[in-house]
């Protein structure tokens, strides 16, 4: 195959083995410890009140009775936040969004907190604030939110991105648009044209894990606060804008994370938590009930979404449109600009474009979720592109061979691709045994490729090595999936050391400089990076010591397999030096070994896979079952396969789920009906078969190894493989996810009418 | 508070303690023996996080009241190692990598041994079903799946060993 090989075959010994994870034993022994798993003494107990209405005016919030209950040390409502915004509307969103100012957005908005001194007694007290509404009309369906005659949302929002400036209110916050060529000569050159209209429903990212933190505030201004995050650092800034603190006195420490997938990126109620520990001078444990999970967190948009897109004969797309409306919950988001950026990635296309319309809602402050908003940008392109192919009578995968973007492609949403693996991911697809399993009577086959952006961003990485030659690495990225076991391996490669030697440690915000939230599959690619330099780093100050030692030029001292070595035939006196004996001797020979590294790690490389889906369909009860998945995709250089691995099978069991059960499910009055793990029904163990996965290795010429994330591609392609499954399975196009029984028995039935 | 007395035995030791009568045995597990490897995921009975054997049955601990645990036998994922060696469900665990953010892990163990100890040999089927009870968001649960089968091999080639 004749893709680029740069970065390959450099010889890893490390890099790329299955070694056991550093944070194993805690995790089966229970030592480790997660948000809610911290105590401080005198702590009190934080719980918060809200809306039960999807729309209200607060005309009075009473707390008298609250306040006098014996035990209670703290209640706070919205007045309690003075505006320390400065303008910003984006924090003033966040703000609002933590605790309600005069008016619940959704059913489940703050309204008060309270600290007291248990729970019961903190549960007595949420009961005696007597909050007095005014019902508002409520939209919560993203079309219905569009209509002319909903109910604004906010009257401060005017759609960005139009000619000329509205000067009306509208629940669109934001146009986006992206493509190029000509779309309409695209379309009248085409033989064949499929348009199409596709709706998703709204999925939570569904950790384990409640959200929770222990938040300590003095009246000095100085706190801390022990949280579940992934990203303790912007927890930190944004905490100290919120409440007017100076970063420096905040030191927040990232507890053991269970799950975020983008949900743990956004400050909820950690403000609260601390602006209660300030009132009542004590910490403040604050942890989530599932139902406040569901109902006032951030899950991911529901969507609809029209695709049309036109080929000739020959099978060659000419000109691919898209419009999509993905709503945000009550305050304005980027997810539809992220849905009309991604959704035709995966193509080489000469006309193309898309647009995206931002829609405010009466639901929950949408989040990110595993690669945000192209799932369902794929569910609705790649079902229009088997549709296209099956009416050319070519096969599937074909077709998408022939028209996958590649190195040198104009990308639909803007830059040229350099090295990318969406065309190999679709040759493995083609020949994979997978694809030759013989399918059986009420079974159907789908396919369907994903792509995602990745990110790097901000990254601070210390690197120490001890007097006994162990090596502590400190880095700011939060570990969400098996980072620490990759980043020590990388560690371990660069300086040549076994891995056990090398012990990874997640900093709190007062040990490393700043550091972005893990998200955008960063995790790997950008503490990876700033690993390699720090240890580089560290190996230069391990040659001066040599040199030193040795009393000869650094210039002569190389460092291979872990240890120094003196070059020159003048220098064959002189055995090798190893890590550990140089730092041994380090205290007499300068002090404490270090590299350091801060980088702002440009060149995420992006990221394509594909997905082969068998399904049966029960056609009395209208139930799927997944008979076999298999992952395709490029992880660039995968530094520990297992959990490379890993993220391509939990991102595809979230968007297996997606595909057949999962939504939120609102009732006419604008309430959650579903806020909990037995309604809201994520996949259980016997719901799946074995994932197969194949990694492949296309590098990423912008990282020293070729690493690209890993974390989010593999929940792009699952919707719209599923869907093509099942609808080649019941003979009936599938447009709206998820595909539950009663959905695809619909569908069905509407068929045949 | 009207507290109610309780004397158990938690992992093999005697414990005495005093709730409230509608206090969850997870509750007490977690912030009055401070066993905070008993995890919450939902409090409804529905995630699996919370799972404990009381008796040697499984049960999501979130279900039960402190009180109820008088006199009986509590098993939590604290347990399962004896000394400083771990139980063959933990040690496959790690070297199959079946566990990512780790969260849901301690009740995955503590429903796994449960099912060992009915069923030695069970098929991937019934694997699935004995840990369906148990949610993870992060793995797919393929190599839960396979850790469990590997620990199944495992024990029963060091009982044959024992014989």
């Amino acid at each position: 195959m004749p893709y680029e090989t740069d970065y390959t075959n450099q010889g890893f010994t490390k890099v790329g083995t299955r070694v056991n994870r550093p944070d194993g034993v805690d995790k089966v022994t229970g030592r480790a410890k997660y948000g809610a798993d911290a105590n401080a003494a005198g702590q009190l107990v934080g719980r918060v009140l809200r809306s039960p209405h999807a729309h209200a005016l607060i005309t009075k919030i009473d707390t008298s009775k609250a306040e006098k209950l014996p035990g209670v040390k703290a209640v706070l409502t919205g007045k309690d936040f003075p505006d320390l915004t400065g303008g910003n509307r984006g924090l003033m969103d966040i703000l609002e969004n933590c605790m309600a100012r005069g008016r619940a957005l959704y059913d489940g908005h703050a309204v008060a907190a309270v600290a007291a001194i248990d729970a019961d007694t903190a549960n007595k007290a949420l009961k005696l604030i007597k909050v007095t509404y005014k019902q508002l009309p409520h939209v919560t369906d993203v079309d219905e939110a569009i209509k002319p005659g909903a109910p604004i949302i906010h009257d401060w929002v005017r759609t960005a991105g139009v000619t000329p400036a509205p000067t009306t209110a509208s629940n669109v916050a934001q146009r986006s648009e992206f493509g190029h060529g000509d779309v309409d000569a695209g379309f009248a050159q085409a033989d064949v044209i499929i348009e199409k209209s596709f709706k998703t429903e709204q999925t939570h990212q569904g950790y384990i894990e409640p959200h929770a933190c222990l938040a300590t505030l003095g009246p000095d201004g100085s706190g801390e606060l022990w949280v579940t995050t992934q990203g303790h650092f912007t927890f930190r800034n944004v905490c100290a804008s919120l409440l007017g603190l100076e970063v420096a006195k905040l030191k927040v420490t990232s507890s053991e994370i269970g799950g975020g997938f983008g949900g743990k990126t956004h400050v909820w109620t950690e403000p609260v938590a601390l602006q209660l520990s300030r009132k009542a001078n004590r910490p403040v444990k604050l942890v989530m009930s599932r139902d406040e999970v569901f109902r006032a967190t951030g899950p991911t948009s529901s969507t609809s979404v029209d695709v049309k897109i036109g080929a000739k004969r020959n099978g060659k797309i000419t000109a691919a449109t898209a419009e999509l409306r993905y709503q945000s919950g009550a305050f304005p988001g980027m997810w539809a600009m992220f849905g009309a950026m991604t959704s035709f990635a995966c193509y080489d296309l000469k006309n193309v474009k898309s647009v995206g319309f931002d829609v405010l809602v009466n639901r929950p402050k949408v989040a990110a979720y595993r690669a945000p908003s192209a799932p369902m940008a794929a569910f609705a392109v790649e079902s229009v592109v088997d549709m296209l192919a099956a009416e050319l009578g070519m096969d599937a995968v074909d077709f998408r061979i022939k028209n996958a973007a590649k190195k040198g492609t104009k990308a639909s949403y803007g830059p040229v691709y350099g090295p990318i693996g969406i065309g190999p991911t679709l040759d493995a697809v083609k020949n994979h045994p997978h694809m030759k399993r013989k399918l059986g009577k009420n079974q159907g086959r789908g396919v369907a490729c994903g792509f995602w952006f990745n990110f790097g961003g901000q990254t601070c990485t210390d690197l120490n090595i001890g007097v006994d030659g162990s090596v502590n690495l400190t880095v700011g990225t939060v570990d969400v999936g098996g980072s620490r076991a990759s980043l020590a391996l990388i560690a371990a490669e660069e300086l040549g050391i076994d891995y056990e030697q090398v012990r990874v440690t997640i900093g709190d915000t007062n040990s490393l400089g700043h550091n972005d939230t893990t998200e955008g599959s960063r995790g790997t690619f950008s503490s990876g990076m700033a690993t390699i330099f720090a240890a580089r780093n560290a190996v230069d100050v391990l040659k001066q010591r040599a040199a030193a030692t040795w009393d000869i030029p650094v210039e002569q001292v190389i460092w291979e397999a872990g240890e120094a070595r003196a070059k020159g035939r003048q220098n064959n006196n002189l055995p090798p030096l190893s890590l550990k004996e140089i730092a041994a001797k380090s205290p007499r020979t300068g002090g404490p070994i270090a590299g350091h590294n801060e980088v702002v790690a440009d060149g995420a490389g992006v990221s394509f896979a594909s997905h082969m889906c068998d399904v049966e369909v029960d056609p009395e009860t209208g139930a799927t079952k997944i008979l076999r998945y298999t992952v395709v995709q490029d992880a660039g250089k995968a530094i520990h396969p297992d959990y490379v691995e890993g993220q391509f099978q939990g991102g595809a069991a979230q968007g297996i789920g997606w595909a057949l059960n999962e939504e939120y499910i609102y009732g006419d009055d604008g309430r959650l009906q579903n806020a909990g793990f037995l309604d809201y029904r994520i996949p259980v163990c016997s719901d799946l078969p074995f994932i197969d996965t194949q990694i492949l290795e296309i590098p990423n010429p912008n990282h020293p190894y070729g690493v690209r994330g890993v974390g989010e591609t593999s929940i792009v392609p699952p919707l719209a493989a599923i869907g093509n499954a099942v609808s080649n399975a019941v003979g009936v196009r599938m447009t709206h996810v998820p595909m539950s029984p009663p959905r695809i028995l619909n569908a069905i039935e509407t068929a045949k009418e | 508070m009207n507290g109610v007395t309780v004397s158990a035995k938690v992992n093999g030791d005697a414990v005495q303690y005093v709730c409230p009568a509608d206090e969850s045995l997870l509750d007490v597990l977690r912030n009055r023996l401070n066993l905070t490897g008993v995890k919450e995921g939902c409090g409804t009975g529905d995630c699996g996080a919370c799972s404990i054997t009381l008796d040697g049955r499984l049960v999501c601990s979130c279900l039960v009241l402190g009180a109820e645990a008088e006199g009986r036998e509590i098993g939590t994922v604290e347990g399962l190692s004896e000394g400083g060696k771990l139980h063959p469900l933990q040690e496959e665990f790690i070297e199959k990598a079946a566990l990512q953010c780790g969260i849901c892990t301690p009740g995955f163990l503590v429903a796994a041994k449960s099912l060992l100890e009915r069923n030695p040999n069970p098929t991937e089927e019934e694997i699935r079903y004995a840990l369906a009870g148990n949610l993870c968001r992060c793995t797919g649960y393929d190599k839960i799946v396979r850790a469990v089968q590997s620990a199944a091999k495992i024990m029963r080639r060091g009982k044959k060993v024992a014989r």
